[in-house]
């Protein structure tokens, strides 16, 4: 099969063409295309090292990369950091740096967005609005945890997952990019987290999902597109493909 | 109320007594309470007036460091050059002084120079990545070596009726020395508790590499923190050279052990991330109270140090369970 093309579409969000990326001599990733389109959760499979966090880092400013063009909401070239990105609304929620522990959740929902207070010279913090905000975004997304002024730590892995992703769509962020949300969940915070993207989608956020879940993919994507050893390999529509199909696609059987 | 809710209230009274975490939060305001209880019954002079009043007035430097150590080991970092940086900031208050530029332009270089040492302190860690503790154990020695070429190792007078006044007098039941620490309490709490500043602090002293993920510049924030326990130090040298009179070229080590002991027994973790004002200013407190007491019972100088080494390994063990 060979490389996906496609000039982006105007229902894109985010998009790239020709995307290139090496480290050195290592070469994560070659002349990769790839879509996700508006209100549509998009998600990007692979096998270990097939290049989908290289990817994903380049496409959110993380890495630059070294040729290719990538396009936010038609525009080219959008962010050369990750601060950009976020400040043109794309929100990441890393694998393992998504939560400061000792802070409580409040805190962490307005990490580095606090809301404040003007007196005078001084900006003193608005704590009660951000708690009260912090349970509006709870609710809204419908995430239980016993208290916003808990400290994070105390959470298990499921809540602390849940809170990344409000507080990366608490934002008003139009796209989340999720690296693996659910890998190191048990089976009923698995489902809620699922539940929680679903919701997203629901309140019109768009979503890029990388994972190794095939069956969760298949669940909760609309768009997939297969990765392997540095290439887009494959994008089919997640209705209309099999979990057989998937594990051909990957792994170069297809 | 009723019997029943008399009786939760009570058995939630001994969970709370019996839960090591609530000793552990609380170890500097037990501990100081401890030392009244004890010392007042052992020597009644101790509770006096008077003797309160100095030892307020003695606690004020200590407090004033130990709000500097704390926002540095906030960042998990820690200060080893705040002793150091008292004494060069006590050198150029008297130097400058004794050049005739007059009082406030010593004291205000005075402050500027420690100020710079922290800044300086914390741009080599952040953007030389050297461990704090090598840096600041280098700038340590650096800066006593600077204070002896300076002063040329002998101290200065500083005869200025400013300080003096400073030193010696008073505003209401406490002298201005110990109001300057309260200041200072006052200030620092805020900025950890209701500024976007100190949450970028505990944030960074936490994880900081969540925190520069989430857009937080670690960097800065840790030079700041660097910069403020510079800062404390300038305040507490012009402390220091109003309560004896002279610029000294001589370290005291103790404040340096005493400042890290104070933000330990205070209830910060060491690892950054936890920590509040109000826990190290009581515990800088309830060290200047041990030692008080112990000068009051006629115990040698020498068993302080044992005693004051003592308290902060067991303050340590007890942080074990903090939650």
């Amino acid at each position: 099969m060979s490389a996906v093309h496609h000039t982006p579409s105007t229902e894109a969000i985010l998009a790239c063409d020709g995307l290139s990326k090496h480290f050195g001599g290592i070469r994560a990733f070659t002349d990769v295309a790839f879509q996700a389109r508006r209100g549509e959760v998009t998600a990007v499979i692979g096998d270990n090292g097939a290049g989908k966090s290289t990817l994903i880092r380049c496409l959110v400013g993380v890495h630059a990369p070294d040729g290719g063009e990538i396009f936010f909401d038609g525009r080219p070239h959008p962010f050369s950091n990750p601060d950009e990105a976020r400040k043109a609304g794309i929100e990441t929620v890393h694998q393992n740096l998504a939560l400061i522990d000792e802070l409580t959740v409040a805190q962490n929902l307005f990490l580095n967005r606090e809301i404040v207070r003007r007196i005078g010279p001084f900006a003193l913090l608005d704590r009660k609005a951000m708690k009260t905000q912090a349970r509006a975004m709870l609710s809204r997304l419908s995430i239980n945890v016993p208290s916003v002024t808990q400290r994070v730590r105390r959470l298990s892995g499921g809540q602390r997952q849940a809170i990344s992703i409000c507080r990366a769509a608490g934002s008003g962020a139009k796209l989340v990019v999720m690296d693996e949300p659910t890998a190191a969940l048990g089976v009923q915070e698995t489902g809620n987290v699922e539940a929680l993207i679903r919701r997203l989608r629901e309140q019109g956020v768009s979503v890029i999902l990388v994972s190794h879940n095939f069956d969760q993919v298949r669940r909760l994507s609309d768009q997939i597109w297969v990765m392997r050893a540095g290439r887009m390999a494959a994008t089919v529509r997640a209705s209309e493909t099999t979990g057989n199909e998937l594990v051909a696609l990957v792994t170069g059987a297809a | 109320m009723t019997a029943g809710a008399a009786e939760e209230s009570r058995s939630s009274l001994s969970a709370l007594l019996l839960d090591p975490s609530f000793w552990a939060d609380w170890a500097s305001v037990v501990g100081l309470v401890g030392l009244v209880i004890v010392f007042g019954i052992a020597q009644p002079v101790f509770l006096s007036v008077a003797n309160l009043q100095a030892l307020l007035l003695a606690a004020a430097i200590l407090v004033v460091l130990s709000i500097g150590q704390t926002f540095v080991v906030a960042t998990s970092g820690i200060d080893l050059s705040l002793a150091a940086a008292v004494m060069l900031g006590a050198i150029i208050l008297g130097l400058v002084n004794a050049a005739g530029w007059g009082i406030f332009a010593a004291c205000v270089l005075a402050v500027l120079a420690t100020s710079a040492v922290g800044f300086l302190n914390g741009v080599l860690i952040t953007a030389g990545k050297i461990p704090d503790f090598v840096v600041t154990l280098g700038a340590l020695s650096g800066i006593t070596g600077l204070g002896l070429i300076l002063s040329g190792g002998e101290p200065t007078m500083v005869g200025s009726t400013f300080l003096l006044r400073l030193a010696s007098g008073s505003f209401g039941p406490f002298g201005y020395p110990v109001w300057v620490a309260i200041a200072a309490v006052i200030v620092a709490h805020v900025a950890l508790y209701h500024t976007r500043f100190g949450v970028h602090l505990l944030a960074t002293g936490g994880q900081a590499e969540s925190a520069s993920a989430l857009g937080i510049r670690t960097g800065r924030v840790k030079i700041a923190a660097y910069t403020i326990s510079g800062f404390c130090a300038g305040i507490a040298s012009l402390l220091l050279v109003a309560r004896i009179g002279s610029a000294e070229p001589l370290i005291n080590t103790s404040l340096l052990l005493n400042s890290v002991a104070a933000v330990v027994l205070g209830g910060v973790s060491l690892f950054g991330g936890r920590a509040s004002i109000l826990g190290p200013a009581i515990g800088a407190l309830m060290l200047t109270a041990l030692v008080n007491g112990l000068t009051l019972l006629s115990v040698s100088a020498f068993y302080q140090p044992l005693a004051v080494g003592a308290i902060v390994v067991l303050a340590a063990l007890i942080m074990r369970y903090q939650k």
